[in-house]
């Protein structure tokens, strides 16, 4: 044993792969926990409730169908509320999982290897929560199509200089190629899933999943050039959907909306929630399933300082907002700073510094971004105040915009709230029945981290 | 039968709802934490933005419930469809009696001029108090949709006030009564006049002294006529008037000044200089305002001789907010004022220590024979007879003040005809009371207990006509449904005299009756239709060609020649002794007939509970309002619940605290807190009337106001009403004085962007036929609601209720915005109406992702509703927040009623689409249509946007940019033009032509004086 704890990396911090695996060990730590483990009082406990809460999804959704989007706190002038809210964060927190499982592939940053099969699902399940709201917010959702374009016998298209056909195409392009990697980065997982069931309608379904995944060199060869082109396909959508986004507020002429900053502060803030997110279900999941050998403090750290970056850059967006509300000399953009600082909201706006700038902070201190409790208290944290941005660029700019008379305020209904809460349930509930039913970290993956698969390699380069 | 199944199902289903009183108590200290946690920013609006949670607002409702959140609680008005369908499906199974089976067969012979998909318009009169507002109609198909002023008339020449132009809704109204009833059963007409025969034969050989008429205010010459002729076969019969919005101390000032009863008129585009004691004469329900407003609007231009308007008054008003100068001052002190400038002008015979304002009388004597002294309603007998005297001293009579008999068929004193009407019913002289219309069981004076010495068995026999089944149908055992005017044949006098004809545009919906039928009744001639006693009335005093008199007549909507000429009369008051000062009590209290509701026989119609009040923009309630100085010392803030003590009653209301309000005062409205008004106006508001006796019609002292520590939500449909930001004032509504004006007259253009500020090349527009704008002049606005309402009326605009609006969902089109400018004790005031800009770079149309809504050729920003899926991005780009949201399903779809009342040219909105103004593209269409049928283009005149034709001050002016003689371009060329937010570029098509007040300079370097 004590031969294979030799790490081939040059890097001797906290190992990436807790010393004493082998590919045996790997594998039948990862796929028993989806053949024979069994289902615990704890996942049925847990997933009663989380489902429940998706079925709030579903009757806030059928109430809102059967009377409208007058069930929400929405108004003139503030004719988006929660749902374009929440649409933004979910959308920003699938980021993540994109920029783990795509970027960080085309830099070679093999870590992520350990996390990224469960950051495309959250990704995914992200991204479809988000789905939900653009269809649920159209006063008609039944014509809401009407946003494709698609030929009709109206010969009428959509219009494309709106930002919101822009977000159709980003978002479904987005969702579509989340779908297909994931898919891809399962495959060889389904095929060892296959292969070490015992029950033959699970080893059915599994096979029919693997494609006839064989693992033969050309079949590997094949995949990972297909893995390495679908990667740099999602690359630039990291960056294109997040912007694509933030246009539908920096295309539009309403103070706190109409400014060029937005897309890379967007991005940032997306892929700042996206690995908050990330930490707030790896900590729990990691500790559950005793996956602390696969992802390990070195992880967690990495995100942590990911975490840490993205929201300087935010921190700095902020910033910039309000030295141009000042600089602009535009009344318009001077009372919206104004308003944020001492308006009606401002509580809102405040808890939002504190929880996206000021509470980060402390993970410039090692002691915090070592500790897995301070980690997901800190991510949650992160989380909210994420949300929280979004609320204030949505619903505080449209309360406050140019005319006095029209001045508004938002007060979410418990429909709002219900539709919130139920979209975290299905979110949970999809990555509750993940964990139980697909290889939560990518088992060859995890495998190409163990020194054995780099003795070829190393007898290359000797060579 | 059929028909008390429909009634009396709904009612009970409704009831179940309504009831919200037996529901639980909740803890409002809970609340007032909330309140207390999230104190705002020192706003004058600030505690609005505190409403709060959901919970809150819910909690809110319960604790205070609102009839209005009804109207929208779907449940509610659906089962009571529901239940409403299904008896209707059993009376047809039964056979129902109103309805006939018909057969449905085509014209073998078209009516003259009816073309289906044509409207036909008929000259009618709509009558508020007795004083008529002469009208056009539009019918399509028979079925009146929507009114419009009679240009024609000396009375409109065009304009329309609020209520005239609501008055379609309620003919509409599907809680009018609908049926004759006895003690609340229903009857056949034919039952009743079988049990009034009886008593009736009695009162004959008794000469009638047991019977008793109530009526409103009748100035309907036929109407009168039959009274007399039967009050002359029964002499001992007595006709009482009452109505609780009455001119009793305007006849009583005349009295004191000339000895007898006159009617004041006035010709405003003579007077150079007004001056308003407490006279709030440019809002509908002063007799004339539609034809004041227009001539005071015509002089409100700064580049000819300029008017000059001093306003003292005891609560805000729209006329006070247009005053150059206003002097907010208790309604008592009024009469001091009046006294001080009596003194100043040399009235004989008055004498003032007090110098008191007295640059408005140097201003009135620079001015004799151009100016003018109007006194209000409320105000006392001396105040009205102190400005007679006033104009007499300046010369003004037979130059802008005329004289002429009362329009008032029978000027007696209302609260003393009532008083001794209710003696004779107490005292058992009453047998048959017939109360012919208003409802004086909710609004005769407190004191008098009417509704008591209704309901008490000492009158035999009590019938009531009224419209719907209200508080005194409730109290009376014989409920008649009356005719709605545009049912019915009458007469009526407008303010100046000339009586107009009153002529159906509908056979009765609900077979109702005319007050002129139920006189027939009592003399005992049934068998008269109203057509034929307005004739006959007519064949007395027309000419000897009746026919073509009566042609002529109904043609143009009035009687020529009926005008009152200008009567002589001479001064004979020699002394103006002081009115009884009360005492007592803390504060004094007014009484004010409400904006929107009037004395509440409007209640019911929810165009104008939410239509919102000129200065408060409050819709669905009415407050207790209080100045700004007095709320600091009682810690009194918007919304929060005081009890009112007076005349030993108390009421709780709750306070809106409204600028310019004079100190140690309140004012409250009347017409509210109805509990039989229908399922629109029951239990909105709060009742005044318990506090108002005959002895103080309209203020009076000694009222008390304490804090309840509760709060209650107040819908103002206006975020805020000052321009100030923290971070500077917002130039949304451009003002310069008169001197500033002349020396910079483009005062207002300086935010305009260049014409070439755009990296695409705009749209040449100059190409097309046509190129719509609109200009609206802000001097010129009076802030009277009337475009608000014609453009519901005309736009098939739904109603939310409350509710909806507390939550900013309310549908207006149009809306006026009101902003206050400078100390919060006497601000000026501003009016804004906003319609859509119609922006030619509009920032709507580009982020529609489904373009729903898309930019004409001829400039107009369409909105295809049929497109619209409902994103509301449009709403959130749009500037100018003129767009409105279907939230939910808020246009009726099943009242049968209100598919007859609809503008067959514009579409029924239905849920989740986005609407807003349109120019009133279907008025541009058709016009289009035709003259694209002569083979010509629309001229200057022939078109008209509705809130353009409504607006008795010509403040609106719409028209066709290509055509360089139009009138709008005119005024878009003039120095006072300016686009508002022009700055962003849009390049509204809808502009502004800035505000230009005239002070008197005199008075304005005191006042810096004073301030320095």
């Amino acid at each position: 044993m004590a031969t294979n704890t030799q790490i081939p990396v040059a890097d001797r911090r906290v190992p990436v792969i807790a010393p004493g695996h082998t590919f045996s060990t790997i594998t039948e730590k990862i796929s028993n926990i989806v053949l024979s483990r069994p289902v615990s009082l704890g996942w049925i406990f847990g997933f009663l409730i989380v489902f429940s809460m998706m079925n709030v999804l579903m009757m806030a959704l059928g109430y809102l169908f059967i009377k409208g989007t007058g069930i929400w706190g929405i108004n003139i002038p503030i004719g988006w509320g929660f749902a374009i809210v929440n649409f933004v964060w979910w959308i920003g927190i699938g980021h993540a999982g994109t920029l783990i499982s795509a970027i960080l592939c085309l830099l070679r940053q093999t870590w992520r290897n350990s996390i990224n099969r469960f950051a495309e699902a959250m990704t995914l399940f992200a991204v479809a929560c988000a789905g939900i709201f653009p269809l649920a917010h159209t006063g008609r959702p039944w014509l809401a199509y009407w946003l494709f374009p698609y030929p009709n016998t109206m010969r009428y298209w959509p219009n494309f200089r709106s930002p919101l056909v822009w977000d159709v195409f980003a978002v479904s392009t987005y969702f579509t190629i989340s779908l297909v990697f994931w898919f891809v980065g399962l495959i060889p997982d389904l095929a060892t899933l296959r292969d070490r069931t015992e029950n033959v309608w699970v080893q059915r379904i599994y096979g029919l999943l693997a494609m006839g995944w064989r693992g033969s060199a050309r079949h590997w060869h094949r995949y990972e050039t297909a893995y390495l082109l679908l990667a740099g396909l999602a690359t630039p959508l990291v960056l294109s959907v997040h912007t694509v986004v933030s246009f539908d507020f920096a295309v539009g002429i309403v103070p706190g909306w109409h400014t060029t900053i937005f897309p890379p502060y967007f991005v940032a803030g997306a892929i700042y929630s996206g690995f908050a997110m990330v930490l707030c279900l790896a900590i729990p999941i990691r500790a559950i399933y005793g996956l602390q050998d696969f992802i390990t403090m070195r992880h967690l750290e990495n995100a942590a300082k990911v975490m840490l970056a993205t929201g300087l850059i935010v921190a700095y967006g902020y910033g910039m907002e309000a030295f141009m509300g000042w600089y602009s000399g535009s009344p318009f953009d001077s009372f919206l700073l104004w308003n944020r600082l001492h308006g009606p909201y401002r509580l809102s706006y405040m808890a939002l510094l504190g929880c996206n700038i000021l509470i980060p902070q402390v993970l410039w201190l090692k002691k915090f971004r070592v500790s897995t409790g301070w980690l997901w208290i800190i991510s949650f944290v992160v989380l909210v105040g994420m949300w929280l941005e979004r609320f204030i660029i949505v619903v505080v700019s449209l309360s406050r915009d140019f005319l006095n008379s029209s001045f508004g305020m938002y007060y979410p209904t418990k429909w709002d709230w219900m539709t919130f809460a139920g979209t975290i349930g299905m979110f949970l509930t999809a990555m509750w029945l993940f964990v139980r039913i697909l290889p939560m970290i990518s088992i060859f993956e995890l495998r190409t981290l163990l020194p054995e698969s780099h003795v070829h390699e190393a007898t290359e380069v000797k060579q | 039968m059929s028909m008390d199944e429909q009634k009396a199902k709904p009612t009970g289903a409704a009831g179940a709802d309504v009831c919200p009183s037996k529901r639980k108590q909740l803890d409002l200290a809970t609340v007032k934490e909330q309140l207390e946690e999230t104190t705002g920013p020192e706003y004058w609006r600030s505690l609005e933005e505190l409403a709060g949670s959901e919970e809150f607002q819910e909690m809110m409702h319960r604790e205070f419930p609102k009839g209005a959140s009804e109207w929208l609680d779907d449940f509610s008005r659906r089962g009571f469809l529901k239940t409403m369908g299904a008896s209707l499906a059993l009376a047809g199974l039964t056979g129902c009696t109103r309805m006939p089976i018909t057969e449905i067969v085509p014209y073998v012979r078209q009516p003259e001029n009816v073309v289906p998909g044509r409207p036909m318009f008929y000259a009618t009169a709509f009558t508020l108090g007795g004083y008529a507002s002469p009208i056009l109609v539009e019918s399509h198909l028979f079925r009146p949709t929507k009114v419009e002023g009679n240009p024609q008339h000396p009375a409109s020449l065009g304009g329309t006030d609020v209520y005239a132009q609501a008055s379609v809704l309620d003919l509409y109204d599907p809680d009018r009564a609908q049926n004759v009833t006895y003690m609340g059963d229903v009857r056949s007409w034919n039952a009743f006049m079988e049990a009034a025969r009886g008593p009736m034969s009695v009162q004959k050989s008794m000469a009638g002294s047991g019977v008793r008429i109530l009526t409103q205010t009748v100035t309907s010459p036929t109407l009168a006529g039959q009274i007399r002729d039967y009050l002359a076969a029964y002499p001992q019969a007595k006709w009482h008037v009452y109505e609780p919005i009455h001119r009793d101390n305007v006849y009583e000032g005349a009295k004191l000044a000339f000895g007898e009863v006159v009617e004041t008129r006035y010709d405003l585009s003579k007077a150079d200089v007004i001056v308003s004691l407490d006279a709030d004469f440019l809002y509908a329900g002063f007799p004339g305002s539609a034809r004041y407003t227009r001539d005071f609007a015509a002089r409100r231009n700064p580049d000819a001789n300029m008017n000059r308007l001093y306003v003292i008054e005891s609560t805000p008003s729209s006329t006070g907010m247009k005053a150059d100068h206003r002097l907010p001052v208790k309604a008592s002190d009024v009469e001091r004022v009046a006294r001080d400038i009596a003194a100043s002008v040399r009235v004989p015979g008055v004498v003032s220590e007090r110098e008191g304002w007295n640059l408005a009388a140097v201003d009135l004597l620079r001015h004799k024979g151009s100016s003018v002294v109007i006194a209000g309603d409320h105000q006392s007998p001396v105040v009205h007879a102190l400005a007679h005297a006033i104009n007499d001293v300046l010369g003004n009579v037979g130059k802008t003040v005329f004289y002429t008999e009362p329009v008032d068929a029978n000027p007696v004193n209302r609260s003393e005809s009532l008083h001794s009407l209710v003696e004779d019913m107490r005292a058992g002289k009453v047998d048959l009371l017939l109360i012919l219309g208003g409802n004086p069981a909710y609004d005769a004076p407190a004191e008098l207990e009417f509704a008591s010495a209704l309901k008490s068995n000492a009158v035999n026999l009590k019938v009531f006509l009224g419209t719907h089944r209200n508080e005194t149908a409730e109290l009376c055992q014989w409920h008649v449904p009356e005719a709605h005017y545009l049912e019915s044949w009458s007469d009526a006098r407008a303010y100046d005299g000339t009586v107009s004809m009153v002529q159906p545009l509908i056979e009765p919906l609900y077979g109702g009756k005319t007050a002129h039928e139920m006189i027939t009744i009592l003399a005992g001639q049934s068998g008269l239709t109203g057509r034929e006693l307005v004739q006959s009335y007519w064949q007395k005093h027309a000419g000897a060609d009746f026919d073509a008199f009566w042609r002529k007549s109904l043609h143009d909507g009035w009687v020529g020649g009926t005008t009152y000429a200008p009567k002589n009369v001479t001064l004979k008051a020699a002394s103006f002794p002081e009115s009884p000062a009360s005492s007592g009590g803390d504060y004094e209290l007014n009484f004010r007939r409400d904006p929107s509701i009037y004395d509440g026989r409007f209640a019911n119609n929810g165009w104008l509970q939410e239509l919102p009040k000129p200065l408060t923009k409050l819709t669905w309630d009415n407050p207790i309002m209080i100045g700004p100085a007095m709320a600091e010392r009682l810690k009194l803030n918007f919304k929060d619940v005081a009890e009112l003590e007076g005349n030993g009653k108390k009421v709780k209301g709750a306070v809106w605290i409204q600028a310019g309000h004079p100190d140690n005062s309140i004012t409250v409205f009347l017409g509210y807190g109805r509990t039989h008004a229908g399922r629109v106006g029951s239990g909105t508001g709060f009742d005044v009337y318990p506090l108002r006796t005959s002895q103080t019609p309209w203020f009076g002292a000694g009222a008390k106001l304490t804090a309840t520590g509760e709060t209650y939500d107040l819908a103002s449909t206006q975020g805020y009403q000052t321009m100030e930001t923290p971070v500077g004032e917002r130039p949304l509504v451009q003002e310069r004085s008169l001197e500033e004006y002349k020396k910079e007259p483009n005062f207002a253009k300086e935010g305009e962007p260049r014409e070439d500020l755009t990296l695409y090349k705009p749209f040449d527009y100059s190409k097309e036929t046509y190129s719509w704008g609109m200009a609206i002049d802000l001097n010129a606005c009076v802030g009277c609601n009337n475009c608000i309402v014609a453009c519901q009326s005309e736009n098939n605009i739904a109603v939310v209720g409350k509710e909806q609006t507390l939550k900013g969902r309310h549908m207006h089109w149009l809306r006026v915005d009101a902003y206050y400018n400078g100390p919060r004790d006497n601000p000026k005031g501003f009016f804004q109406p906003v319609p859509c800009m119609q922006c030619e770079d509009a920032p709507c149309e580009l982020v529609c992702p489904v373009q729903a809504t898309i930019h004409s050729s001829e400039g107009l920003n369409d909105m295809v509703y049929n497109r619209c899926v409902g994103t509301r991005y449009c709403s959130n780009n749009c500037p100018y927040k003129v767009r409105r949201f279907n939230f939910l399903l808020f246009s009726d779809w099943e009242t049968p009623q209100f598919k007859l009342m609809r503008n067959p040219d514009v579409t029924v909105r239905s849920r989740g689409v986005m609407e807003k103004c349109t120019y009133c593209v279907q008025r541009i269409s058709e016009k289009r249509i035709d003259a694209e049928r002569a083979d010509s283009t629309i001229k200057e005149g022939d078109l008209q946007t509705a809130c353009q034709q409504s607006c008795p001050a010509n403040a609106i002016v719409f028209g066709n940019l290509n055509d360089p003689n139009s009138q709008v371009n005119k005024w878009k060329a003039h120095a006072r033009n300016y686009s508002l937010l022009g700055e962003l570029n849009t390049r509204p098509r809808t502009t502004y032509l800035a505000e230009v007040r005239n002070p008197n300079p005199e008075l304005e370097t005191k006042a810096s004086a004073e301030r320095t």
